[in-house]
């Protein structure tokens, strides 16, 4: 995919009213983030200050501004998932990547993020790569789930 | 012996949910053309004397709610389906989409006629991409067959923010701004979505209304419990032997659902608590679990039904380490808007850290009561309003485990 892309996507949902945060997702879905320059482009497009572009795309936990890793791991910290052992997976995805919560592969292909309930809590704890839901994930089963994406 | 009971879930496993045929074959959209035939007001008569009530938390008479809209003249008006369900350890609404869209599709083209909107949005959860897809298909098959007349649909998603079900913040979520509740009134009833009327409801009240105005509000109210009445879906996690959802009459007791459709607590553990209706709700011990789940009667035991999460902890769980996760979360969602909300749950947070290191003193516990009613009564949202909850409960019903570690 092309990395210009995200005036084309802004101009897809110029004229929709209130279509901005649609704007981000469908940017998000192609870069995997907000590039920086998107948020002003967005800004002008939907005749809303920088400051408010900025504000929209900072205040909702699955945007992000600025690169990350291509894959985003996130891991349920929600009660039910919590006293599941979602601590243990934690450690799991931490040990097999090298690196914290929060951060980012050297090589650019996972970031580790927490979050807040998915509801697919069926069976816990779960996680989702890029926003897939994986249930009934262990430290048994993280090292396959891994393997699908590198 | 508890049994199930399917309204909403009446097609589970009998329909393709994305063949609208067999969904037309199950009797679908014949309620929607019922409505047509009958006037506005006796569309929105029926379903209030039918007693349905939100499902979505907040248990306001749906029949009640559309009539403040259906009353407020507007050139346009608005149908909004709340599918934000980001209350941890709720999946209900997630099933009923996955499962049977078009009878969710067809509630809300029956609340807009009843109102006068030609235009409806689902706000759904950013967690739910898969879901959006399919809500997608599913309209494109019911506007190909024709079957939603004048109505039009349109899927929003969100973004990974629990506050934006919070009904004013989802409409400000819509209108592509942060998702900040707004100060009522004015109600979006009268002055929602753009400003014009609109009526939020739920994923689960929209599903009641085809079988409603199919079998009459008669039929429905004499369902489960007289104040509530109907069937609500509930979502069974944690230490319970059926982590999975059923659909059960509102007046069957928490015992029952945990013990009789939820199996009990496994590996010969004895129970210990259960949060019901996410994690704002209050924790409840086993002395209350004859309670009926249905809104009055959680209410008056100073709990909630909430979204219908059922969450079982059993006797080795520590109380004190889940009501600090339970604070984290609230300090994470709080949109910042208002003071009691935006320093309280971060002060509460810091409370319950230092009590669950065994740092915290009696001095601190008085404090937390304190914090606690104060953001009760004060905070703008039910955010703010619901976030002490979990911990005055637990302060309350397991005060034993917090003594236990309070320095001496
Ligand atoms: C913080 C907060 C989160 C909420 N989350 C949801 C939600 O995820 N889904 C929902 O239907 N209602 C939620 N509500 C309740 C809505 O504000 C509103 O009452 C509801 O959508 C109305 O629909 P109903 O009457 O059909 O229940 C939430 C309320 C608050 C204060
Ligand atoms: S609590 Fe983790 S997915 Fe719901």
């Amino acid at each position: 995919m092309a990395m210009s892309d995200y005036k084309e996507i802004i101009r897809q949902y110029q004229n929709k009213s209130g279509g901005i945060i649609e704007a981000y997702n469908a940017i998000q879905k192609s870069y995997g983030y907000i590039p920086e320059d998107a948020v002003a482009a967005a800004a002008s497009a939907f005749k809303v200050p920088k400051a408010e572009a900025y504000g929209v795309a900072t205040f909702y936990s699955y945007l992000k501004i600025g690169p990350r890793g291509r894959n985003v791991i996130r891991i349920c910290e929600s009660a039910p998932c919590h006293i599941a052992g979602a601590e243990e997976v934690v450690k799991t995805l931490e040990k097999e990547l090298g690196i914290k919560m929060g951060e980012t592969t050297a090589d650019g292909k996972f970031s580790l993020e927490f979050t807040e309930c998915v509801g697919q809590c069926q069976a816990t704890p779960v996680i989702t790569v890029n926003r897939k839901p994986y249930e009934g994930v262990s430290a048994g089963n993280v090292a396959a789930i891994l393997a699908e994406y590198k | 012996m508890v049994e199930e009971m399917r309204i909403v879930l009446r097609n589970l496993g009998k329909i393709d949910p994305l063949k609208i045929d067999d969904y037309i074959n199950a009797g679908g959209y014949k309620s929607l053309q019922k409505a047509w035939g009958m006037s506005q007001m006796d569309v929105i008569q029926e379903v209030k004397n039918s007693g349905l009530r939100g499902r979505g938390g907040a248990g306001f008479n749906a029949g009640v709610k559309w009539g403040f809209s259906y009353n407020t003249p507007a050139d346009q008006k608005y149908v909004v389906c709340n599918a934000d369900e980001g209350e941890p350890g709720t999946y209900k609404d997630r099933i009923i989409m996955e499962k049977d869209p078009q009878s969710l599709l067809e509630g809300m083209a029956i609340c807009g006629y009843a109102i006068g909107a030609t235009k409806g949005f689902i706000y759904c959860r950013g967690e739910y991409p898969f879901v959006a897809e399919l809500l997608n298909q599913a309209i494109k098959q019911a506007k190909d067959k024709g079957v939603l007349g004048d109505f039009d649909i349109e899927v929003r998603m969100g973004a990974g923010a629990y506050v934006c079900g919070e009904e004013t913040a989802l409409i400000e979520s819509i209108e592509g701004h942060r998702g900040e509740p707004r100060f009522k009134p004015p109600f979006p009833g009268v002055s929602g979505l753009w400003g014009k009327p609109t009526v939020v409801n739920n994923v689960e009240t929209f599903a009641n209304l085809p079988s409603i105005l199919e079998k009459g509000a008669d039929w429905y109210k004499a369902i489960g419990a007289p104040g509530y009445p109907g069937t609500k879906v509930v979502t069974l996690t944690g230490d319970v032997a059926n982590k999975t959802f059923f659909e059960v009459p509102t007046d069957t007791s928490i015992r029952d659902v945990v013990f009789g459709l939820g199996g009990g607590i496994p590996n010969n553990k004895k129970f210990k608590a259960v949060q019901i209706g996410g994690t704002s709700g209050g924790f409840i011990p086993e002395a209350l679990l004859d309670t009926p789940i249905d809104f009055d009667s959680m209410g008056a035991i100073g709990a909630t039904l909430g979204s219908g999460a059922v969450f079982v902890m059993d006797e080795t769980r520590d109380i004190v380490d889940i009501a600090t996760r339970i604070a984290k979360f609230f300090e994470h969602e709080s949109c910042g808007k208002c003071t009691p909300c935006r320093e309280g749950t971060k002060r509460m947070y810091e409370l319950m850290v230092k009590m669950n290191n065994g740092q915290a003193t009696a001095g601190d516990w008085a404090l937390m009561n304190k914090l606690g009613s104060t953001m009760k009564q004060i905070s703008l949202c039910g955010l703010g309003q619901a976030a002490p909850v979990p911990i005055l409960t637990t302060m309350e019903h397991f005060n034993q485990e917090y003594k236990a570690k309070l320095l001496a």
